[in-house]
């Protein structure tokens, strides 16, 4: 264990003798399906589960020779910006004592940061491996819908979420990367990346002479004001190596995170409706009928935070909201998408503060939820677009706290980013 | 705001179709929350109508037997089970 509350279990996994990730540990955020090691999604719901299958990425880990030191803490089933939400207890930054390390991954994240792992997984639904990469300093990659299988990934909403990898820098995260992206036969939504020379970490060549650089100035009105300073130095660092920026104009994002919550809070009421405790999870008991007992154990294995994410987005899908909420939220996703295709037409990659503020005070968001939704409106029209992103380290505020740089690709584009990346990490 | 503020039968009602129970304070701070939450997520009748992308296709694979969980791997993290099943509360 560590003092900061990285890991839920750290019993190690071993992979094959050789391989490209042969003398390499890789920790894994716990709500990803490790054989015979318990697999908890932060949850109490699931504080015994022991999956009987390994995850697709667990097995490339594996194959690739890699050491998988631990399963790290996260928000209860993937549902947090803070990491604040665990069953087992909060994680603390290692890098920014008596901040949060942000979430959902925020275990993968700090074990990275601390040093306690080399590399990690985690997994972004709307900014959970960008968030916490952000605010520990280290390097996040939120891949293109369908690169990477999320066969053993428990489900929070499927639409959205991808599997990345958490790095100390850009070409280690490629690297990651290049182990466990491509088709798999479980999971029907992953396709072949088209075709593209040489590796994700080949990519990582640090050479951004002639880059076009778009900035959407939506994303940088009411974030902190030294956020955005740091930003603007990285892209001036960015500048004087050969790329070159203009403003941006992205007016769906303004809608995104309300668009995003409402759809992942409706995936979410459907998805963690398996949690019955009869064939895995916390048992509601024997009493009375099943809906009672299905009630019970609801009551008892999930956490506040689920729960207001499966009411609200069961209020989302009822009779009389749905055209109100659901159909809104899918509209507001084709426009999102629409105008960062627009936006990515003229420029090669677009660049934003990955959070709006630096990493808040452990305990200072949990009162208001609603506070900590909005903080996620940088990172969530991406999960909506289903494109690519890479959050790097962009430099710090004056009391030493880490800010992230968000480079955002076209679908597959994730060489675009990885190379813009590499020029700063 | 064009809906009325949430108010504490709502709220029991949505526990109720999500099968969650809840305890009395949460259901107290829930209807504050939700209020605000839903209120923010009413910006969403700015968003104007727009096409969505049609070329999505159905990905399908020969309905073949292949290898599976074991029954009793299936069956492992069960709290309950008889002769092989699983066994769970009455359904009504």
């Amino acid at each position: 264990m560590t003092a900061y509350n990285g890991y839920v279990t750290d019993e190690t996994i071993e992979g094959a003798e050789d391989g490209p990730l042969a003398d390499t540990t890789v920790a894994v955020k716990d709500n990803i399906s490790t054989e015979g090691v318990r697999t908890t999604c932060g949850s109490a719901m699931l504080s015994d589960y022991v999956p009987p299958y390994d995850a697709t990425v667990v097995q490339r880990l594996k194959d690739a020779g890699a050491t998988i030191p631990g399963k790290t803490n996260m928000d209860e089933f993937g549902m947090g910006t803070t990491t604040e939400t665990s069953a087992f207890g909060p994680v603390e930054n290692p890098v920014a004592e008596g901040r949060v390390p942000g979430g959902s991954s925020g275990g993968s994240a700090a074990v990275v940061a601390a040093g306690d792992a080399d590399l990690a997984l985690g997994s972004d639904t709307g900014g959970s491996i960008r968030c916490p990469a952000a605010f520990c300093g280290v390097v996040g990659i939120k891949p293109t819908y369908g690169l990477v299988s999320r066969y053993g990934l428990v489900a929070y909403a499927n639409s959205l979420e991808q599997i990345g990898p958490i790095a100390p820098t850009v070409e280690d995260a490629a690297e990651l990367l290049d182990v466990i992206a491509g088709p798999d036969e479980h999971d029907a939504t992953t396709q072949e990346a088209p075709e593209a020379d040489g590796s994700y970490a080949a990519a990582a060549d640090g050479d951004v002479d002639g880059l076009s650089i778009g900035v959407p100035t939506e994303l940088l009105d009411g974030a902190d004001q030294e956020v955005v300073e740091t930003f603007w130095t990285a892209l001036d660092d960015l500048e004087a190596q050969g790329a070159s920026y203009h403003e941006v104009d992205l007016p769906s994002v303004e809608h995104a995170v309300e668009a995003y919550y409402v759809i992942a809070m409706s995936e979410a009421s459907s998805n963690l409706a398996r949690f019955d405790g009869v064939r895995y999870g916390q048992s509601g008991g024997y009493d009375g009928n099943w809906n009672d007992s299905f009630a019970n154990a609801r009551e008892e294995g999930f956490g506040e935070e689920v729960k207001r994410r499966v009411l609200l987005g069961t209020y989302a899908l009822s009779a009389g909201y749905h055209d109100k909420y659901y159909k809104k939220a899918q509209d507001a996703r084709a426009w999102v998408k629409q105008d960062f295709d627009e936006a990515l037409d003229d420029a090669d990659v677009l660049a934003s503060p990955t959070m709006p503020v630096p990493p808040m005070k452990r305990g200072e968001s949990l009162d208001d939820p609603l506070t900590m939704y909005l903080a996620d409106a940088n990172t969530t029209p991406v999960n909506l677009a289903n494109l690519p992103a890479i959050s790097v380290p962009a430099g710090e505020t004056d009391d030493g706290l880490p800010v992230g740089l968000q480079l955002v690709g076209p679908a597959f584009g994730e060489r675009e980013i990885i190379r813009a990346g590499s020029a700063l990490a | 705001m064009s809906d009325p503020a949430v108010d504490p039968e709502e709220v029991r009602h949505v526990a109720d179709l999500a099968r969650v129970d809840l305890a009395d304070d949460e259901i107290e701070r829930f209807t504050e929350q939700f209020g605000d939450i839903l209120d923010a997520f009413e910006a969403l009748d700015d968003v104007p109508e727009t096409e969505r992308e049609a070329d999505l296709s159905n990905v399908m694979r020969p309905d073949e037997i292949r290898e599976s969980l074991s029954q009793e791997d299936a069956l492992q993290n069960a709290s309950d089970t008889e002769e092989g099943q699983f066994k769970g509360p009455k359904v009504s």
